[in-house]
């Protein structure tokens, strides 16, 4: 009788299949946050690391120093203010567009012919597969002053002088749409196709319009699509660094690009974590939403098939 | 059966589609100009593709970033796998939580936090250990997996959650290791879905500039970060040709890939 307590607090060999993949995660994502966590409590200094350490030992005494340097900046100082608002702004207006352009296109493909359905789900995963940042680079050709757009909306005397879009947040809106519409569209997709048709049939037998069965059928029904959609455009959009860099301004306030500014232009390393820790509290909700839309997706499959 | 409007089906998916690839077809016209401008249509030439042949620093890039890819591919899958059979056949157990917050963070997390986490991590280990000295290869590749175990993890998690269980609980009955089993029943059945992670992952990895801007040191430029340097400023016409190229191969494969999936689920 005595083995199978002792078996107890053994780990077993199904468990020690956990393990591997647990250990990478926790050695290349977990400890490198806590990291960040850290140095964001140190301030700048000169030399290799450009960081104070957080303990040191010196005279028989172990001294702590926590300094806060970096959140005081980052709550005081209007720069940074700015920036997580605008941040905010931009990722929320980005995940709308995606949501109003991604909706139609999510539920008419669901609702086509299953051959159809493949070919135009193809075409919505295929930007996917090619390079975001040549794509978004595309983009800088249409916008430019001299560039595309402009120079037919000239000849065909629509507009007398050139828009301005390039470099300004108009243009990153329209990168960040067109970068993660996909993201949109494909949970949204999975979720639409699913729809149980015969509940639409009910709710017209009932005398409901097609627009009313479209708000309390489809709508209701679809929004944990919605959801995680929305998720995956709104989480990495208030990070995103490419996309304002190549078609932003210099005004264009985006938190990735802050932090990216403080980390190789400034070299303030301190301050950069700082702003990376404010990133991923803001975040935090979002990010919770989407991994309870996930745990949900795949235990829902299981059940499923 | 209620048929959806068809003139909104169509306005809209119209002008869906016009806005996902009107930029790419106007960049790969465009490629083929006389003139570096995107203004006006100066003549049809080649001359950018032959400038991109020439071009030693692009092609030694390339020849980096595909080595990372290839090198990438291969760890995510191999981790990635391991970790959706995990999700998809292990239940619930502790720590289950943070196992899939781990797995999905890098599915949404801005690329500059893993990017800036791990370059720090890495200093802190070099300062301690001496090792590893200065950014390279390695740390790129590791911050790479990391960003590509998640999408493998997620990709072969639906296909095993979608396969057969009765085929593996046969196998078991029969005598067979849970190790056999993997090896000889699970495995084989998701083989295509082995094939389709693995060039996500190499596709993610040839793609990423952020990461590869945190963890990479001098003298290991990868082509995204080589591409960047050129475009942030403004337009490089040599880059219109490089993004035809890809953009076209990489079209290729996956119309292809689903064409023959597409086949064999319809047999």
């Amino acid at each position: 009788m005595k083995k199978p307590s002792l078996g107890r607090w053994l780990p077993k060999p199904r468990h020690l299949a956990i393990v591997p993949p647990f250990v990478w995660l926790a050695l290349f994502l977990l400890l490198p946050f806590l990291l960040v966590l850290k140095i964001s409590f140190a301030d700048l200094q000169f030399g290799i690391p450009p960081y104070t350490p957080l303990a040191q030992v010196r005279d028989e005494t172990l001294s702590l120093s926590l300094h806060l340097r970096s959140y005081a900046l980052l709550f005081t100082d209007s720069l940074y203010i700015a920036t997580y608002l605008n941040s905010v702004k931009m990722a929320a207006i980005t995940t709308v567009c995606c949501a109003l352009m991604g909706y139609p296109m999510a539920y008419y493909i669901a609702r086509s012919r299953p051959g159809v359905r493949n070919v135009l789900l193809l075409a919505v995963i295929l930007p996917f597969w090619t390079s975001l940042l040549l794509r978004v680079y595309a983009w800088v050709g249409i916008l430019r002053n001299d560039g595309l757009l402009n120079s037919v909306l000239l000849s065909l005397g629509i507009i007398d002088a050139p828009l301005e879009i390039y470099r300004t947040d108009l243009a990153v809106y329209i990168g960040l749409v067109y970068a993660y519409l996909p993201f949109f569209i494909l949970p949204l997709y999975a979720n639409l196709v699913k729809l149980d048709l015969r509940l639409l049939e009910a709710a017209y037998d009932l005398g409901a319009r097609p627009w009313q069965a479209f708000l309390r059928v489809t709508l209701p029904l679809s929004l944990p699509g919605v959801i995680a959609g929305a998720m995956l455009v709104f989480i990495p959009t208030v990070g995103e660094y490419v996309i304002p860099e190549m078609l932003g301004g210099a005004d264009t306030l985006m938190m990735g690009r802050v932090m990216w500014t403080e980390f190789f232009n400034n070299t303030d390393w301190p301050m950069a974590a700082a702003v990376t820790c404010a990133m991923v509290t803001l975040l935090l909700v979002p990010l919770v939403l989407f991994q309870y839309s996930q745990v949900r997706q795949m235990e829902m499959r299981g059940r499923n098939d | 059966m209620i048929e959806p409007n068809r003139y909104w089906r169509t306005l809209a998916l119209a002008l869906g589609f016009a806005f996902l690839y009107v930029p790419i077809a106007c960049l790969m016209v465009f490629s083929f100009n006389d003139s570096a401008m995107m203004t006006s249509w100066s003549g049809f030439s080649v001359k950018w593709y032959r400038e991109l042949f020439n071009d030693q620093a692009l092609l030694d890039a390339a020849g980096l970033s595909l080595r990372i890819a290839a090198l990438t591919a291969t760890a995510a899958v191999a981790l990635g796998t391991w970790a959706g059979y995990v999700l998809a056949r292990m239940g619930r157990f502790r720590g289950f939580g943070l196992y899939i917050g781990m797995l999905s963070a890098p599915l949404v997390m801005p690329e500059v936090v893993l990017g800036i986490s791990l370059l720090l991590m890495f200093v802190e280990m070099g300062n301690l250990f001496g090792w590893p000295r200065g950014n390279g290869v390695f740390t790129i590749w590791v911050g790479h997996v990391t960003l590509c175990v998640a999408y493998v993890a997620v990709v072969i998690q639906s296909r095993i959650r979608g396969l057969d269980r009765s085929l593996e609980e046969a196998a078991l009955d029969l005598g067979a290791t849970p190790l056999r089993v993997f090896f000889s029943i699970t495995l084989p059945l998701i083989a295509p879905a082995l094939l389709a992670a693995w060039l996500l992952a190499f596709t993610l990895s040839l793609d990423d500039v952020v990461i590869a801007s945190f963890l990479s040191g001098p003298g290991y430029t990868t082509l995204p970060l080589e591409v960047f340097s050129r475009v942030r400023l403004g337009l490089k016409p040599e880059i219109n040709a490089l993004a035809t190229l890809f953009i076209l191969i990489v079209g290729v494969c996956v119309i292809v890939a689903n064409r023959v999936q597409w086949r064999r689920e319809s047999k």
